[in-house]
């Protein structure tokens, strides 16, 4: 059934910004490019762990943003500041709450998200470097989480950090160093506090962002894994990289001689 | 699709250097430590299998002599060939080869000097300044508080402007005069030196007998030995470990006798405590971090005290 001829104006005129974009910048098909994949036929719920984990982070980015607004990284005023959030200021206890249990989310979801790719064999060639990419962010999710346990500046919180500090002393050779650095002189004081929070807000989450990044650069540019036991081919047709074909250009090729 | 990359991984070859190499390292890391020879065989090592390694390294990837230039033209440049003939008459370090070393080069110094005062700003103040001297001068009050042969915890403020991060607790009990006529004095921190939890005296306190000095609390107890709560650290009444994961004795407090008052001083780390009470012989050691070795030979592997000891 054909469409009324208002009707087709009206659609073009509803999509033309649309298109406006799109001629101006490509990010409509940006868009579809990124979200729009070949995936294997057989996937399963399994693969979703990893946008699970993403989500958890991104829910931790935003509840965290909005306790900055309140939270004082100040000895006298870290405790009170919490429980002040907490109690007094208006869905303080829930955002605080999504932000503290989050945190675990997080955490137990790397985890699966790990077993997962590690009993699929989705860390082989060629998504090595993927692999390696999730352990370092594994290794910033738990910093987050040693940096983060130091802010509600309460007993545990104290006692916690000064085993975790402690526990870092013991490594050979870098312990002690690292240990002085983290409480910011011979003892656990004001500097530390302030110390933890700008990591656990600015250093850490950056670096767990820009990795974020890599991290789905690669998943896209490799296609998502079939699970072992499926007979479908997996992943989207590469481009055909030679191993040392596609570095001219950025650095000259030995194999072609100098001046080149 | 003949040329997917699934089909050929690749990976190196399997190879021992890297294992001569690493060796080589872990020799040089620990030479510092213990023996410059060791640094020298340890250097000798990684720079030999180094080179045998890059050596194969390189040869796996040399490229096929006579094939190079055919090979490529499929997927190659139209204008490689004729790149190639060029290239006899360009300057090999021409102004383009200078104009992109020189802007690296002023990016580089403009990035180091934004990124360098930073890094430092970040690092340093750890380790200077006031931060790595602290000055620790805590006066418990007069010696008439502290009867014989009797543990008081003693609860203070190390820094009175730090506020309450600062709260210290330790065990101090008058040993009656030393051999040379001077008061004697034990006197326990309360950090297990596991990993620094605060340990318990595992006997009665006696809370109507406290005595306030001051910020200074005064609590007697009966202690039979020290228990640390999080991972079972034991010791006995002296601070020598007797169960647990501790490594070495409770650290003690430096004391002296101030116009009467006891004034605690500076922390330090004890090895091993023989005797008791004023006879006791302490091994000492500047103050290390908890469950840090300061004997024996574990004791190489951490190069610094805590700071102010």
């Amino acid at each position: 059934m054909a469409k009324s001829t208002r009707r087709r104006q009206l659609e073009t005129a509803a999509l033309y910004p649309l298109d406006w974009v799109e001629e101006r910048t490509g990010l409509v098909g940006g868009v579809k490019f990124f979200l729009f994949r070949r995936v294997p036929r057989d996937i399963n719920w399994m693969q979703t762990l990893g946008s699970a984990t993403l989500t958890a982070f991104l829910v931790q980015a935003i509840t965290g943003v909005v306790l900055a607004m309140y939270y004082k990284p100040d000895p006298d005023k870290a405790y009170a500041s919490i429980d002040y959030i907490t109690n007094d200021v208006t869905l303080g206890w829930l955002v605080r709450g999504m932000h503290k249990w989050g945190a675990s989310v997080f955490i137990i979801l790397m985890f699966f998200h790990m077993a997962r790719t590690f009993l699929f064999g989705a860390y082989k060639y060629p998504r090595e470097i993927n692999w390696v990419i999730g352990v370092l962010l594994l290794v910033m999710g738990m910093a987050e989480g040693f940096t983060g346990y130091l802010l509600p500046w309460d007993q545990t919180a104290y006692w916690a950090t000064v085993v975790g500090i402690n526990l870092n002393a013991t490594a050979p050779f870098a312990g002690p160093f690292l240990a002085q650095f983290l409480q910011g002189g011979a003892a656990i004081g004001p500097d530390a506090l302030s110390k933890f929070y700008s990591f656990h807000m600015l250093v850490i989450p950056g670096g767990i962002m820009a990795l974020i990044g890599l991290h789905m650069y690669l998943v896209i540019r490799l296609g998502v894994t079939s699970p072992p036991w499926s007979k479908v081919e997996a992943g989207r047709a590469r481009p055909e990289a030679e191993a040392s074909g596609t570095r001219e250009g950025l650095i000259p090729d030995p194999a072609q001689g100098e001046g080149h | 699709m003949s040329h997917d990359p699934d089909d050929n991984p690749h990976v190196p070859a399997p190879s021992l250097w890297p294992i001569g190499f690493a060796i080589g390292l872990a020799c040089i890391l620990v030479g510092l430590v213990v023996s410059w020879p060791a640094v020298v065989v340890g250097a000798v090592l990684a720079i030999a299998f180094g080179v045998l390694w890059i050596r194969d390294v390189a040869r796996s990837h040399a490229p096929v002599e006579t094939h190079a230039e055919e090979g490529l033209s499929p997927t190659g440049e139209p204008g490689a060939e004729l790149g190639a003939a060029e290239g006899e008459h360009l300057e090999t370090y021409g102004r383009a080869g200078f104009l992109t070393l020189a802007t690296i080069g002023v990016g580089g110094v403009i990035g180091a000097g934004v990124t360098l005062p930073s890094l430092g700003f970040a690092v340093l103040p750890s380790f200077s300044g006031k931060a790595a001297d602290p000055t620790t001068e805590v006066d418990l009050g007069p010696l008439e508080n502290f009867p014989e042969g009797q543990y008081v915890i003693a609860n203070f403020l190390e820094d009175p402007a730090l506020g309450e991060v600062s709260r210290r607790t330790a065990y101090v009990r008058y040993n009656g005069l030393a051999q040379n006529g001077e008061p004697s004095f034990t006197t326990v921190f309360s950090r297990c030196v596991h990993l620094g939890c605060p340990v318990q005296p595992n006997g009665p306190t006696f809370e109507d007998k406290v005595v306030k000095y001051k910020d200074v609390t005064l609590t007697p107890v009966q202690p039979a030995g020290f228990g640390c709560p999080c991972h079972g650290g034991a010791y006995d009444t002296e601070g020598n470990r007797t169960a647990g994961p501790p490594v070495r004795s409770l650290d003690r407090y430096e004391f002296s006798i101030v116009n009467g008052n006891v004034v605690l001083g500076k922390l330090f780390s004890v090895g091993t405590v023989e005797g008791t009470g004023a006879g006791a012989k302490i091994s000492r050691y500047r103050r290390a971090y908890p469950g840090v070795h300061v004997d024996g030979p574990e004791k190489w592997l951490y190069p610094i005290p805590v700071p102010g000891s």
